[in-house]
């Protein structure tokens, strides 16, 4: 598997996201609401990360701050050692929904990132190309969203987030919404993807195993006011088979160690 | 380890793709049966109602100044045809001015008070006003401050069109999916970027369906307007005809008027097909299973 599609690689020791003492603070008229208390997280070049917790934890709101779309209260929060201050143009983000353009067919909507940043024509579609062969959406570049299940809408939404080679790639859970089944299946695909494309991925997700089996790290996290309860190596190699995975001692070990953790919060809630 | 990999990447593919009978695009040999099937029933209706009303009028159970036959009717058509059609041109006219003019200035409207908050406190109780006035009280005052030219006319026409068009355009514009927006927002895109190739296209369905409203609007406040002073006009035919007690031809004015509706009306459902086709082949999809 030689076939990297891009050579960002850079060996550099720096990571990619630095997060210090981050705390998200929701203040209304009659009361203050902690999403995020005491966050502390470096996500290294060519990573995957995935974080799981509790729903209201704060999991989204993290992605969020990496994306530049929520500021924090107080902390720090880096993208490769700039200070994130606003939107950030150097992420993909992909959503529980596909949250496509529904006018626009699945080549056009993965373009639709192109034509925002204004990004070269010729260059875009080929990489468009390689997304969607990449994908397995093939032979569906003229559908619209409406033609497609929610297993290829969120394929789309995947190549559009891709399609600029961002320096991170933020996937909040990308697959809730899909059927037991297609989510192992795109699973499966999305390891495979992040192995051809050596992208840094953050991934937030109830499922365990879906955030053992993807991932280099699984970060836990508490119910609100979130924290981070323990981050887990997953000792499992980079070319995974589904079923093996399943059976992997490590990865039994470390699924039943996040479930552990997840039950601990919830009984303290 | 590959091959296994391309396996279930095909069989996930073959799986998730919809059976053909989904397909929401009727064939082309179907085309002439499905309007059929789709206008039967009003052409049907309207047929029945001619039959009634000939019925009526052939047994002289009212009386012809009241009532005139279908036949007087399509007589005071076709005698008129030229004095008809000269009053008709210029109600067109009036009509799709208005409404031309509505769409442009309810649209910027809704376009501002969309992206500004305090311009939106500041108008929206304004248009809501006019809007709840009677038009037919302020025709008369147009008709001071633009004299008895089409100016007047077309003014009540875009007064009437305007509502519709700004609620169902601000609708519209903020029907957009936010998280599309926050997508937007991460892509870097400025904001006219994003009205042009998001929010805009976004808007559409909605808007389309302020504009059917609009256009029937528009030809009533055409009319109107020429109620209240004007020497030319299907709405000063209609007055005329009323003053000769000559009912055929009022009649006539009448149908004449419905036509300019619907026709306005069918233009923007046209409109609607070539801007909104996803729209558009949503609804087929969801018709050809109820039929």
């Amino acid at each position: 598997m030689t076939a990297l599609l891009h050579e960002k690689r850079v060996t550099t020791t720096q990571p990619v996201v630095t997060i210090e003492n981050l705390n998200i603070t929701y203040s209304t008229k009659r009361s203050r609401m902690t999403a995020l208390d005491g966050i502390n997280l470096n996500v290294e070049q060519g990573e995957f990360l995935s974080i799981a917790g509790p729903s209201g934890c704060g999991k989204s709101t993290l992605l969020k701050v990496v994306a530049g779309l929520t500021a924090a209260t107080s902390g720090q929060a880096q993208l490769r050692g700039q200070q994130i201050k606003g939107p950030r143009r150097d992420i993909g983000y992909v959503f529980q929904r596909a949250a496509l353009l529904e006018w626009r067919n699945v080549r056009g909507n993965i373009l639709l990132q192109a034509e925002m940043r204004g990004m070269d024509k010729a260059k875009a579609a080929r990489r468009a190309d390689e997304l969607i062969e990449m994908t397995g959406l093939g032979g569906f570049e003229k559908s619209f969203p409406h033609e497609l299940s929610g297993g290829m809408q969120q394929r789309v939404s995947l190549c559009r987030a891709l399609l600029h080679e961002p320096d991170v790639l933020l996937m909040d859970e990308p697959f809730g919404a899909l059927d037991a089944l297609t989510r192992e299946r795109m699973n499966i695909e999305l390891h495979r993807i992040w192995r051809e494309t050596g992208t840094t991925v953050i991934l937030v997700t109830h499922s365990v195993a879906e955030a053992v089996f993807l991932a280099n790290r699984v970060v836990v996290m508490s119910a609100r006011p979130g924290t981070i309860l323990e981050t887990l190596d997953v000792p499992l190699g980079s070319h995974r088979d589904y079923a093996a995975t399943m059976e992997d001692p490590d990865f039994v070990r470390v699924s039943a160690r996040v479930r552990e953790l997840l039950g601990a919060s919830h009984t303290a809630e | 380890m590959p091959s296994t990999v391309s396996d279930a990447r095909a069989v996930s593919v073959q799986s998730e793709r919809q059976s053909p009978d989904m397909d929401p695009r009727p064939r082309k040999n179907n085309f002439l049966a499905k309007w059929a099937a789709e206008f039967w029933r009003p052409v049907a209706f309207v047929f029945a109602l001619v039959l009634l009303w000939w019925l009526v009028t052939a047994q002289k159970w009212v009386a012809p100044f009241i009532l005139p036959s279908p036949q007087d009717t399509l007589r005071a058509l076709s005698e008129n045809g030229t004095y008809l059609a000269q009053h008709t041109g210029v109600t067109t006219l009036e009509t799709v001015l208005g409404f031309v003019i509505a769409i442009l200035l309810g649209e910027l409207v809704a376009v501002l008070m969309v992206y500004s908050r305090s311009l939106e406190k500041t108008m929206y109780p304004i248009i809501l006003f006019a809007q709840v006035i009677p038009k037919i009280a302020i025709a008369p005052l147009f008709v001071v401050w633009l004299g008895f030219g089409l100016e007047p006319k077309i003014w009540v026409a875009v007064l009437m069109a305007f509502f519709p068009i700004v609620v169902s355009g601000m609708a519209g514009l903020r029907s957009v999916d936010p998280e599309i927006l926050e997508l937007t927002s991460t892509m870097g895109a400025n904001p006219f970027k994003t009205f042009l190739k998001v929010r805009l296209p976004a808007s559409l369905p909605q808007l389309f369906s302020g504009l059917k409203v609009a256009a029937t609007l528009a030809v009533t406040g055409a009319v109107v307007g020429e109620f209240v002073g004007a020497n030319e006009g299907l709405g000063y035919v209609i007055l005329q005809a009323n003053g000769n007690i000559d009912t055929a031809m009022l009649f006539a004015a009448l149908i004449i008027m419905s036509l300019l509706g619907i026709l306005l009306f069918a233009i923007i459902q046209i409109a609607e097909w070539f801007l909104v086709p996803w729209q558009a082949s949503r609804r087929t999809g969801g018709a050809s299973t109820n039929g």
